[in-house]
Order: structure tokens, then C-alpha cells, then sequence
């Protein structure tokens, strides 16, 4: 009974900090969408404080939909994506396969290489890249937004490391079936790393998603930016008209989130996989 | 005959891994490696507003650099911002994980709710907060108030807002910390507490003889990482610290310098010099922690 007791207690503290853990993760989402749906003057309302808006009004929305054109940031927001996204498993998976399976000259150089952008700060390569897109008179286009994500330090060493973590038995049954270096590698070796390509390109879609600086760097146009750099540009526009700011957050991140809740075994799994695997 | 095979084989390697190589090798190369040069190249140089050209000024963006007292203080805001974000949100991270990774009832959906920041734009984090923390008519100050506290000026206070910024940057990346520490957990044995169940160790105990140190791979990866992250810190900056605002001195870090010089004031040489700094700061604490790291592990 005494040991009962106790677990029912250690279980009930268990759960009272989840939930105030829970609470404090989910509170600015939930104060977002309720300022959304609220009146300029409700928002800044203070005696009484308004928690719960008087009317689920949608005329934030309305009129930041009127300012932006959300279908516009969207679409380049999925394009940034896409393109990063394909650009980093085709291109990581060719060169992991070759770092962790391949023997031969120039190979550990190569390897190094990739060692080496992964120690180094990201920004020390924007000034070089945005004069690159500049003097190919590419800034303010798609390709601009995928262009530093064109290849992958980061996804060659995960996808190098899914290759290596492959049994020799495998290879060499299709090597003495006649099999070419290609074959084998795209269709023996290449499926069995799946579980590290979708953990790339979810890593790469989230971070293609929340990288702020790039796009405010080489799009500067309001028809060419994605989500992250026009969520910049509004609050320099309309300070302090918070339901409209809230509005344009809450466009901005429910995709994101509707995705990420039904496909959050793979969002998580994913990033444990892309970070355990160092 | 075996040889020549042999040969054949190894060539056929070298032809195959090569070309599987080469979009990454050159892409390596244009994007990042001669990059890094170019980056340093220009910090010797001076470039003008108005599309002046290059003036080679030698290491004149340095002397300013070392006699620039806001290169300092950012320095210094850097790493203070660091120093608050590592710790907290690898501590927090860690009790959320170890709960987690019990039989407890809505694991899922608490881990669904820790990782949520993790999908959101960090400018709409950033609003969202600069929301709360209003002095006006800000959530948190409502709360404080209606406890009977004064209001805070959450970020226009120089001596609070590092702070403030700070509790963003671990609300922001606790979610991902855990989702590591959740899979280095999973590696442990079970046997292991058991075992120790069966000696008399109480949850405690367990927690520093066993989880701790069977977690300092994974815990060694996420403090490098986030060592490295937070010493870039720049779009909870960028988005929450208006021009105008007076903690901003007190509050810009390094990459929000390196920012504001190359793409606001145009003056690329002296933005180049400042990443060199933010490198070689990130390569040496880097450099630091493996070590440290190697010496406790040999020990």
C-alpha cells in the first residue's frame, strides 16, 4: 500500500512538470492565434484584460491577405523547399555512397572536404554566395533561394555514414551476380538507406523553412521572398497592429505545423537520426 | 589473371566514386571552400556605398575591429546570450527526455507539444514573444501585474533584455535537444536499471550512476552543437531588438553586426573581418570542448 501510494504520487509530479512544461511550449501559439481573431482595440486592451476575443473576427487575416499575397509566399516558400530538398538527397546520396562504400584514390581528400564545411560558421560563406548570385544576376528568383543548398556537407556525412552501417554481404552477393557499380547502388544499397534520406530531407525542409538571413539577403522583393524574410518585412510595415501580426504568423506556420502533426513520427525520428547518427 | 581483375575492379571504383563524387566535391568547392578565402580576402579590403569598388586598406578593418567597442560588447552579448541558452535548454531538455522516456501516460502528445517550436518561422516566434513581452499590453506583464508585481520592461531593459531573448532561444530548442536526448536514452540497456532497482538505487541515484554517463556521447554532440548555434544567434535578435530600441547595444551579437555591415551599411570588408572573428572564436572554443572532452573520457 506504502509503495502504491508513493508510485501514484512519483507519477502525479511526473506529470505536473510535463504539464507546465506543455503549457509553457504551447501558450505563445495559443496567445497568437487569439490575438489573430481579435480587434486592434481588444489587443490592447488593458483593464479589463482581454483574453478571449469578443467575436471570432477574421479581419486581420483579411487585411493581411489584402497587404500580402500569401498564395505568392507559399509558393516560393514550397519551391525554396522542393529544390533544396531534391538538390540535397540526389546529390548527398551519390557522394555518401561513394565516402562509404567506395575504395579509392583521393576518396579520404574528398571526405575532409566535407569535414571541414561542417566545422566552419555558415556565415562566412553569404558574402561570397550572394556576390555569386548577384553577378549572375539571379537575386530575387527561386534559384537564388536554393542556390547555397545546391549541395550538402551535412547530408553527405549522414547519408555517408547510413552507407557505411550497411553489411558487406549485400554487395558482394550482386557483385558476383554480375551486378555494375551503378546497379548496385541504386537498386541493393541506395533503398536501404531511406530511413537517412527522409531524415535529410525533413532536416533540410525545416531548415530551408526557418533560414531568415539568405532569403533577406538575395530576395529582397516582395514577389520573390518566402515565408520567413515577408514575416521580416511586415513587422517593419505595420509595428504595432498586433492582430495583424499574429495573422500573418499564424499563415506562416499552421502549414508547417499540419504537417508536422501528421507526419510526426518521421519529423522525429528524422531529427534523433540526423543527430545521433554524428 | 587475379590481378588484372583486381586492377579493373579498383578502376572501376575510382571512375564510379568519382563521379558520384563530383556534384558534391565542386559544389563543396565553389559554394563553401573558396568562399571561406574569398571571405578572407575581403576583409583586407574596403568596400564602398554606392557600388565603389574594392580599396585594399590592409589590415586596417582589424585595428578597427580591436579598437571597436561594439564589437566587444557584441562579443560579449554573444557569448552571454550562450551562456544562459546552453545550459538551460540542455537541463530542461534533459528532465523533459528522461520523463519521456518512462511509460507515462501522453508521452506522445507532450513530445508532439516540446518539438512544436521547432516548425515554426522563427520570425513568428520572434513576433509572438515581442508580443508577450510588451510593456503595455503584453501577456506576461498582465500576469505579473495580476499577482501584485510591477511590470518588466522586457526588452528595452539593457539589463533584462539579454535575458528575455535568451528565454526565447531555449523555449525554442528545448523540443529538438530532447528529441536527441529521447534517442541517446533509448540506447541504454534496460538490464542496467534493473540491476540497479535490485542494489536499492533510487531514481536518483540511477539518473548520475547510469543515464548520465551512459548519455555523454549523445550529451557531448548536442553541447558542441549548441555551443556552435547559439554563439550564430542572430533572428531572435534581428526580429525582436528594433533600431531604435536602448538594449539593442547591449543586446546585438556578433552575426547581428556581421549582418548590419555587409547587407545594411554596405560595407562588406569590415563585415568580412567580423565573421573572421565570429570563425576563429567558434574554431577555438570548438577546439576547447574536444579537448576537454577527450581529456575527461581518457580519464
Amino acid at each position: 500500500m506504502n509503495i502504491k501510494t508513493k508510485k501514484l504520487l512519483n507519477s502525479a509530479l511526473i506529470q505536473i512538470v510535463l504539464l507546465i512544461g506543455a503549457v509553457v511550449m504551447i501558450v505563445p501559439f495559443l496567445w497568437m492565434l487569439l490575438t489573430s481573431f481579435k480587434t486592434i482595440s481588444e489587443s490592447t486592451q488593458v483593464n479589463p484584460f482581454v483574453i478571449f476575443p469578443s467575436k471570432w473576427r477574421l479581419d486581420a487575416f483579411k487585411s493581411v491577405m489584402s497587404k500580402m499575397n500569401f498564395l505568392r509566399l507559399y509558393w516560393n516558400t514550397l519551391v525554396l523547399i522542393i529544390g533544396r530538398i531534391f538538390f540535397a538527397v540526389v546529390t548527398a546520396t551519390m557522394a555518401g555512397y561513394a565516402l562509404g562504400r567506395l575504395k579509392f584514390p583521393g576518396r579520404n581528400l574528398a571526405f575532409g572536404l566535407v569535414l571541414f564545411q561542417m566545422m566552419v560558421p555558415a556565415q562566412i560563406f553569404i558574402i561570397p554566395q550572394y556576390l555569386m548570385v548577384s553577378k549572375m544576376g539571379m537575386l530575387n528568383t527561386s534559384f537564388a533561394l536554393i542556390f547555397p543548398g545546391l549541395v550538402t556537407a551535412f547530408g553527405t556525412f549522414l547519408l555517408r555514414q547510413a552507407y557505411i552501417s550497411l553489411p558487406k554481404d549485400l554487395e558482394e552477393a550482386a557483385v558476383l551476380d554480375g551486378c555494375g557499380v551503378f546497379a548496385r547502388f541504386l537498386f541493393v544499397m541506395l533503398p536501404l538507406t531511406r530511413s537517412s534520406m527522409v531524415a535529410l530531407g525533413i532536416f533540410t525542409a525545416l531548415f530551408a523553412f526557418k533560414d531568415l538571413m539568405w532569403p533577406l539577403v538575395v530576395n529582397t522583393e516582395q514577389t520573390t521572398m518566402p515565408l520567413s524574410a515577408a514575416l521580416a518585412k511586415i513587422q517593419g510595415q505595420f509595428t504595432s497592429d498586433y492582430p495583424e501580426l499574429m495573422a500573418a504568423s499564424m499563415l506562416a506556420c499552421v502549414p508547417m505545423i499540419i504537417i508536422y502533426i501528421l507526419f510526426q513520427k518521421q519529423f522525429i525520428e528524422g531529427i534523433a537520426t540526423s543527430g545521433s547518427k554524428m | 589473371m587475379k590481378r588484372r581483375e583486381k586492377t579493373k575492379f579498383n578502376l572501376k571504383d575510382f571512375f564510379w566514386g568519382w563521379l558520384f563524387l563530383l556534384p558534391t566535391v565542386v559544389g563543396l568547392l565553389i559554394l563553401n571552400i573558396i568562399p571561406i578565402f574569398q571571405t578572407i580576402y575581403q576583409s583586407f579590403f574596403k568596400t564602398g556605398a554606392f557600388g565603389k569598388g574594392n580599396i585594399f586598406v590592409g589590415l586596417q578593418n582589424y585595428k578597427k575591429l580591436f579598437s571597436d567597442a561594439s564589437v566587444w560588447q557584441a562579443l560579449f552579448n554573444t557569448f552571454k546570450y550562450a551562456i544562459i541558452e546552453v545550459p538551460f535548454s540542455i537541463a530542461i531538455a534533459l528532465v523533459f527526455a528522461v520523463l519521456l522516456n518512462k511509460k507515462i501516460r501522453g508521452r506522445t502528445v507532450y513530445r508532439t507539444i516540446y518539438f512544436l517550436p521547432m516548425v515554426a518561422a522563427p520570425a513568428a516566434i520572434a513576433m509572438v514573444w515581442r508580443w508577450l513581452y510588451n510593456s503595455e499590453f503584453g501577456l506576461l506583464n498582465h500576469l505579473l501585474n495580476s499577482i501584485g508585481l510591477k511590470s518588466v520592461e522586457w526588452i528595452s531593459n539593457p539589463s533584462i533584455a539579454f535575458i528575455s531573448i535568451a528565454i526565447v532561444g531555449i523555449w525554442s530548442v528545448v523540443g529538438y535537444n530532447m528529441v536527441l536526448f529521447l534517442a541517446g536514452l533509448q540506447e541504454i540497456p534496460h538490464d542496467y536499471y534493473e540491476a540497479a532497482e535490485i542494489d536499492g538505487a533510487n531514481a536518483f541515484r540511477q539518473f548520475f550512476a547510469i543515464t548520465l554517463p551512459c548519455l555523454s556521447p549523445t550529451m557531448f554532440f548536442v553541447t558542441v552543437t549548441r555551443v556552435i548555434g547559439a554563439l550564430q544567434v542572430f533572428d531572435v535578435i534581428y526580429m525582436m531588438m528594433d533600431r531604435v530600441n536602448p538594449a539593442l547595444y547591449k543586446t546585438q551579437s556578433l552575426v547581428y553586426l556581421f549582418y548590419k555591415y555587409s547587407f545594411v551599411e554596405s560595407n562588406k570588408g569590415y563585415g568580412s573581418a567580423i565573421v573572421v572573428l565570429l570563425l576563429a572564436v567558434i574554431m577555438i572554443i570548438t577546439a576547447v570542448q574536444v579537448y576537454l572532452q577527450k581529456k575527461w573520457s581518457d580519464a
